[in-house]
């Protein structure tokens, strides 16, 4: 029986999508790629200008569209290119974590970091690592809504 | 609408781990998609005509380009759309490089990646409206913030150009650090010879307008049109009236530290911190004044024939617009008592670099003869440290300070010249030597000279008698080194000055691990910053020699030049734009605007008094968190749109 649900963990591929802000963490994942550090594919990312874009909405959402695990990364607190809006992020993104807890959402599977643009090994650490944690969460199956087109 | 889909081999980068055929051949099914395409470099010429072709042949009006970072080729793209009349917002870049094809190398993973990263970018290009670049005036004056020989030089040159510059220096004079330094390496000429008629050209310039003593405190707006407010803090000294007569001095009962000469003299509490500074007038120290308070003194007053002293004199704020700001805020040494082992604060004549300075300098406290601060004999044995609280990433600054190696080896090569009989000796991990002339300067002194160069480092430093026992490590024979030294002097490194910091905030400025202020590309934009408008000078982005830091201060000024030479510029279309009629007005987005853009009015909508949001599209640098906050979706960030990123979110969540 315990094997059997190993190997169906070790089979699923987890979906997470990533919304990471255009002057720290886009760009840390773009040195992740200049230093050619190898990481699993399973985030997809999505770039917004500040991490303080992210609508909590955005976070539901995902999870409703098919992801899996979400993954919120801006700049290193205090170094925000638009000031705060990495401090406006973290706000929303652990009240939405508690919501989450409410619905019977696993709040693990959203996670917040900071990366900044010279931290691209920090990147690829992020990835694997979120990557790992949301395999052991297994599939997000609780909200997913049916495609409307 | 008609989407063109190109996507990029960049030779091999991409299409060896993407299977770009496989993309192109899904991207035609994706919706609007009318041509796609695979080109081996979409960003050269003939990738750029292939795009132009198709946009004219197929009336294409939204472009999707699979290819590098967004970073690289962007601005190259768009430029495209505009030359065919398109607007350049209706361009949607997939990173299928950097994020996807140099970091998997598992092909087909890699390229089912790429292929829903494409997808989204397809439905999100199907949601993008032309955007409007709107235009603003530009006030054709610059601000240089910190007056040290980066400050000077990038004033001097702008004013040269033509623009009125205003030079806002903290202290009472301009100068800075290397107006404390005695000679120069590799030249060895006298550091206060070279920079001295630069402060003079500086103070007579036409087109400069000097603050000393004054500190930026608000800065307002946006590139080309920033309002500052300056505090010009008092000196007490009225500087046209007073003659540089040193009259006051003498009757002034209060001595202190003289700073300039770090602290080895003395100085009153009115005082003139060297006999070149700019401007040249004569100041009073209101922390140690018993004129300004309390009122028990008034002995300068009493003397001063030209009725020059003010002690009513009260900070006064100007205002200033200007179209452009250079930060030359500069560095500082690394305080050096850190360092418990080396002794510095408790053993007399362990001094730091800059101490040393003052100590062999003719117009020091010494008179130019090397004496040591306890018993001020004649050193006849000097160690020099290397790397004193630099490349030490466990307790102190982990990085290179690049001068240190240079000034330490120019301090033995003045000491062996002026005590003859002396013994020099360096501590070093490694010497660096890069610059112009350097590593000869290095082999001078090391074979002309006979300064003595130990490869080791110092671990301890103890008070020995009237000797300071130097313990340390010559790693190139294995051996323990023990010698006695009459003086050390401990190479510190440099650190961001605490003017660095306060307008790296003031600015919102982002600054790198080690407090210095981030440059807008490391090497391509090494004196832009990442807020449109300001400019870096000089160490405030890291250690620098002179020579790089005056070319950096002419290359930011010559930045700054680019933007006072426009007379509109055009500012970006990724905005906030409120729906009036979503909008309740309850203010959400305006707290959660950091820059003030958002403003809640009332307006009259159908015979009714309704408050909506407001925004100036000048002030909002388009971060979007508003956009987050509102809980009606009144408010969006044009170009970042909620169902622009929703239509991704879809794209990318499908399996």
């Amino acid at each position: 029986m315990s094997t059997k649900k190993n190997t169906e963990l070790e089979e699923f591929e987890p979906n997470i999508i990533g919304f990471l802000c255009s002057w720290c963490s886009y760009a840390g994942a773009d040195l992740a790629g200049t230093s050619r550090i190898q990481y699993p594919p399973n985030v997809k990312i999505i770039k917004v200008m500040c991490s303080g874009r992210v609508n909590p909405m955005y976070i539901i959402n995902a999870f409703q569209q098919g992801a899996d695990g979400v993954l919120v990364s801006g700049c290193h607190p205090g170094d925000c290119h638009y000031t705060h809006g990495n401090y406006l992020a973290r706000r929303r993104v652990a009240t939405m974590k508690k919501l989450l807890e409410f619905l019977g959402i696993e709040p693990e599977r959203v996670r917040m970091t900071w990366v900044s643009a010279a931290e691209g090994r920090k990147y690829a650490d992020v990835v694997r690592e979120v990557t790992e944690d949301i395999k052991k969460l297994g599939p997000m199956t609780k909200i997913r809504r049916e495609k409307e087109w | 609408m008609k989407i063109g889909v190109y996507v990029c081999e960049c030779g091999s980068n991409i299409a060896s781990t993407v299977d770009v055929e496989d993309l192109v051949e899904q991207a035609k099914e994706f919706p609007y998609v009318e041509v796609s395409r695979v080109y081996k470099y979409v960003c050269s010429d003939p990738g750029q005509v292939l795009i132009k072709q198709d946009i004219e042949e197929k009336q294409l009006d939204r472009i999707v380009v699979a290819a590098c970072s967004p970073r690289m080729h962007e601005p190259t793209f768009r430029a495209v759309l505009e030359d065919m009349g398109l607007n350049p917002y209706v361009l949607e870049i997939v990173n299928i490089r950097e994020q996807v094809s140099w970091v998997h190398d598992d092909k087909s993973k890699g390229t089912a990646k790429a292929a829903s990263l494409l997808k989204g970018a397809v439905l999100r290009a199907s949601l993008m409206h032309p955007l409007e670049r709107k235009k603003v005036g530009v006030t054709h004056n610059a601000l240089v913030i910190g007056g040290g020989i980066a400050g000077i030089q990038a004033s001097l040159d702008l004013a040269d150009m033509g623009f009125d510059t205003t030079l806002v220096e903290k202290s009472a004079t301009i100068g800075g650090k290397m107006s404390q330094l005695d000679k120069t390496f590799p030249t060895l000429d006298c550091s206060q010879c070279i920079l001295s008629p630069k402060m003079v050209d500086v103070n007579r310039h036409p087109n400069i307008d000097l603050l000393a003593l004054s500190e930026v405190v608000e800065v307002d707006g946006y590139v080309g049109n920033f309002k500052v407010k300056i505090k010009k803090n008092p000196s007490y000294v009225l500087a046209d009236k007073c003659t540089l007569c040193d009259d006051c001095v003498p009757v002034c009962p209060v001595i202190e530290h003289d700073e300039y000469n770090q602290g080895f003299s003395p100085r009153r509490a009115i005082y003139i911190p060297y006999p070149q500074a700019v401007p040249a007038s004569y100041l009073i120290d209101p922390n140690s004044c018993l004129g300004i308070d309390p009122l028990i003194c008034s002995k300068c007053k009493d003397v001063c024939g030209p009725e020059a002293i003010d002690f009513d004199m009260k900070p006064e704020i100007i205002e200033k617009e200007v179209g452009a700001i250079i930060v030359a805020t500069g560095y500082e040494p690394y305080p050096i008592e850190n360092i418990g082992e080396y002794g510095y604060g408790t053993i007399p004549d362990v001094i730091s670099g800059l101490d040393f300075e003052r100590i062999v300098s003719a117009s020091g406290p010494t008179d130019g003869t090397i004496r040591r601060p306890s018993d001020g004999k004649i050193p006849k044995t000097v160690v020099f440290v290397h790397c004193a609280g630099s490349r030490d990433p466990s307790k102190h600054l982990p990085y290179c300070s690049k001068v240190c190696c240079m000034y330490a080896t120019k301090h033995a090569l003045q000491y062996k010249h002026l005590v003859h009989d002396g013994t020099a000796i360096n501590f070093f991990i490694d010497i660096r030597t890069a610059g112009k002339d350097y590593e000869e300067f290095y082999q001078r002194a090391a074979e002309e000279d006979q300064v003595i160069y130990i490869r080791g480092k110092v671990s301890e430093v103890f008070q020995d008698g009237d000797k300071i026992l130097v313990k340390g490590a010559d790693t190139l024979t294995g051996e323990t080194v023990e010698l006695h030294a009459d003086l050390v002097v401990l190479a510190t490194g440099l650190m961001p000055s605490a003017g660095t910091k306060e307008i790296a905030s003031l600015l919102n400025l982002s600054v790198g691990m080690n407090g210095f202020i981030r440059e807008a590309h490391p090497k391509l934009k090494p004196v832009d910053t990442a807020i449109s408008g300001v400019f870096v000078a000089g160490t405030a982005t890291g250690p620098k020699d002179i020579p790089d830091a005056v070319s950096s201060a002419s290359g930011a000024a010559s930045r700054a030049a680019g933007i006072l030479a426009q007379d509109e510029l055009e500012i970006e279309g990724t905005v906030a734009q409120v729906d009036e009629d979503l909008c309740r007005g309850c203010g959400l987005c305006a707290e959660a605007c950091p820059y003030s853009a958002i403003e809640i009015n009332a307006i009259n909508k159908y015979g009714h008094a309704l408050r909506v949001a407001f925004v100036n599209e000048a002030l909002c640098k388009g971060c979007g968190s508003c956009a987050a906050a509102c809980l009606n979706g009144a408010i969006n960030q044009l170009g970042y749109t909620d169902s622009q990123i929703l239509a991704l979110i879809g794209a990318l969540g499908e399996e």
